[in-house]
């Protein structure tokens, strides 16, 4: 790592050398020549061996939960993935790599693969226009400002499941979305919103979009407020209309807040499990099913603990390949010229 | 990988720092107009919409939702409440699942704040591959090692215990509370170090005396993430908690709604009782929550 380097004395040096962005506002940085000597001072123990049991000190209780709750079990899944096992008895029927072999020929399982793609593209099809739109017309002094952000927020923090719960019910045949339906003349098009396996996927996408488009527009919100005054005005005294503006100056500018948004809702549409398996379980006809959802079946349901480990493998190689690709061809654009790229990447 | 992190301006949402008039005067340059205000009250139904229609929906009867969905109240009914509060089960959920976040926020912000002390203001050989490997924790969702981990704690005992819950949840956590607090750490100006040695006090005891109060705002922030995060939480307590006595909230509601299914007002009731505590808690610390996703966002 960059600061990484060889080590100096005394525990400031450390502040003072590394990079970071909260450097900027101390310009004035006095020399501590005292401070070295006085953690020297005290104690039988040298003050390197002091060091170290302090930092073991500090770091050992967060290490610990680490290795134990997220080391193990990662490298533990590898293993499981390698053997038959229903998960009791001893891990001894070996069998390589045919629960990776079984999970890709099993078609339910590529779909499931298929509509976790499908649901990456489509969050980001439908959320980045959509929260721009809103943010950008939003970001401006109107009446009810911090009201609106706050109620733009409900959906993103109410639980997957409480959401899902309260969609399931609207989305009931007869229930109150196909009655709005009727309202407005539309009655030839209610449909089985959720029993349809042509249509339930689209449902999903829709209550997802319910969910989390609020976030977008928080964050992009967030963003443009990040945009120099100066620059509007400029733009303005040359002539500039709303739309230039916001195309010329603000989107460019929210570049790096939409990357990096784009990166959450990807992961986010990876790793989707709760609102599923409230909304559909995966059906109908596995028409919704997703990675994660097809896991939890296999594994706690069926009690096929080596495959479904297997299945918990691909999911994390998956995302991955995808976060890697993210960053590389996406990501990188916002960081292309730093002349000291390790340290521009804290 | 997913941790390009700058320092997410401690203690105070980026953005507020301009309030300058120049700043007001130019944000005139596009002010409200009706079409303005037209998206906005469409966002504002769409975002409410299922919400209100749930809390609705809670004071009428079945009878009332069959003959006519879309419709007020009338009379509104109060016993769907009634019924939900008064019984024992709901508040065993609730009590569950306060005790559970306030046990994974405890554990996950001491031991984040701890650990990340040293690896922001230590210099030691290998700071780097420890930071790195905190780091790269955010690479592993639960989701990956859920199996392993189900069987972890079965093996331990630990199936409807609530630390069955905690500890995993708090594990998680983790690398996302480390990336924010390091820099939030490093960003605390040296010259308090300083002072602190030429009193003769050790660096741990700086750590609690002075860095700890001193990290509130950080502190917070990452706890009502890890708060937040826990409460919302389902897939890990459906693996865990099978025993309803054990149960949190999402499991609660999940659980009423497929038993109850054809008391559609009942589960109206108790999906609205149970989402407006947390609500108008996590709405208050909005800010906290949306610096916290800034931290993790920033480029």
């Amino acid at each position: 790592m960059a600061d990484d380097v060889t080590a100096p004395v005394g525990p400031h040096a450390d502040a003072a050398t590394s990079p970071h962005a909260g450097a900027a506002s101390r310009t004035t940085r006095e020399a501590a020549p005292a401070a070295g000597g006085g953690a020297r001072r005290r104690g039988p123990l040298s003050a390197s061996a002091r060091k170290r049991l302090e930092i073991l000190f500090f770091v050992a209780p967060a290490m610990a939960l680490f290795v134990v709750f997220i080391v193990t079990p990662v490298v533990q899944a590898v293993r499981y993935s390698a053997f038959n096992w229903n998960g009791l008895g001893p891990l001894d029927d070996f069998v390589g790599l045919q629960n990776y072999a079984n999970a890709l020929r099993d078609t339910i399982f590529t779909d499931a693969v298929l509509n976790n793609f499908f649901i990456i593209a489509a969050s980001i099809a439908i959320q980045l226009p959509l929260g721009l739109a809103i943010a950008l017309l939003l970001n401006r002094e109107i009446w009810g400002r911090t009201a609106l952000r706050v109620i733009i927020f409900v959906p993103y923090v109410l639980a997957e499941v409480v959401a899902g719960v309260i969609w399931f019910m609207l989305l009931q045949p007869r229930g109150i979305m196909d009655a709005l339906f009727a309202t407005v003349g539309l009655e030839e098009y209610t449909q089985l919103w959720l029993g349809d396996p042509d249509i339930a996927l689209f449902t999903v996408m829709v209550v997802l979009t319910w969910k989390y488009v609020g976030l977008a527009i928080i964050l992009f919100l967030a963003g443009l407020q990040g945009v120099p005054a100066d620059l509007y005005e400029a733009a303005q005294l040359d002539g500039a209309s709303w739309w230039q503006v916001q195309r010329r100056i603000t989107i460019p500018l929210l570049g790096p807040t939409i990357r990096t948004w784009g990166f959450l809702s990807m992961i986010g549409s990876l790793q989707l499990f709760d609102m599923v398996w409230i909304l559909t379980k995966g059906g109908p006809a596995n028409s919704t099913m997703t990675m994660a959802v097809y896991l939890i079946n296999q594994g706690t349901n069926r009690s096929l603990y080596g495959y479904a480990s297997a299945v918990a493998v691909i999911l994390f190689v998956i995302s991955l390949v995808l976060a890697a690709l993210y960053q590389y061809f996406i990501l990188r654009r916002d960081n292309p010229d730093a002349p000291q790229p390790r340290k521009a990447r804290r | 990988m997913s941790a390009p992190l700058s320092t997410p301006a401690p203690g105070r949402p980026t953005g507020t720092l301009e309030t300058s008039p120049r700043r007001r005067r130019s944000n005139a340059f596009s002010g409200g107009n009706p079409l303005v205000y037209g998206v906005a009250l469409v966002v504002v139904v769409a975002t409410l919409g299922p919400v209100v229609y749930a809390v609705l929906g809670g004071f009428r009867s079945n009878a009332q939702l069959a003959a006519d969905p879309v419709s007020l109240p009338d009379p509104w009914i109060t016993s769907n409440f009634v019924n939900v509060l008064t019984s024992g089960a709901f508040w065993r959920y609730a009590l569950n699942s306060t005790l559970i976040a306030l046990a994974t926020t405890a554990i996950v912000t001491l031991f984040g704040v701890m650990a990340a002390y040293p690896l922001a203001r230590y210099q030691f050989k290998g700071r780097g591959v420890l930071t790195m490997i905190f780091t790269l924790g955010l690479l592993f969702p639960l989701t990956v090692a859920i199996i392993p981990l189900f069987l972890m704690i079965r093996d331990l005992g630990l199936t409807n215990s609530m630390w069955g819950v905690v500890l995993p949840q708090a594990a998680f956590a983790l690398p996302m509370t480390m990336v924010i607090l390091r820099p939030f750490l490093m960003a605390l100006p040296k010259e308090l170090e300083e002072a602190a040695m030429l009193d003769g006090t050790s660096r741990v005891g700086f750590f609690w005396r002075i860095l700890l109060p001193l990290s509130g705002p950080g502190m917070v922030t990452v706890g009502v993430l890890a708060f937040v995060a826990s409460w919302n939480a389902y897939l890990l307590p459906l693996l865990i908690l099978s025993d309803p006595r054990a149960q949190t909230l999402p499991l609660g509601v999940a659980n009423f709604s497929s038993q109850y299914a054809q008391d559609t007002a009942g589960v109206l009731a108790f999906t609205s009782v149970a989402m407006i505590p947390a609500l108008v808690f996590f709405l208050a610390m909005e800010k906290r929550i949306v610096s916290g996703l800034q931290g993790a966002v920033k480029g």
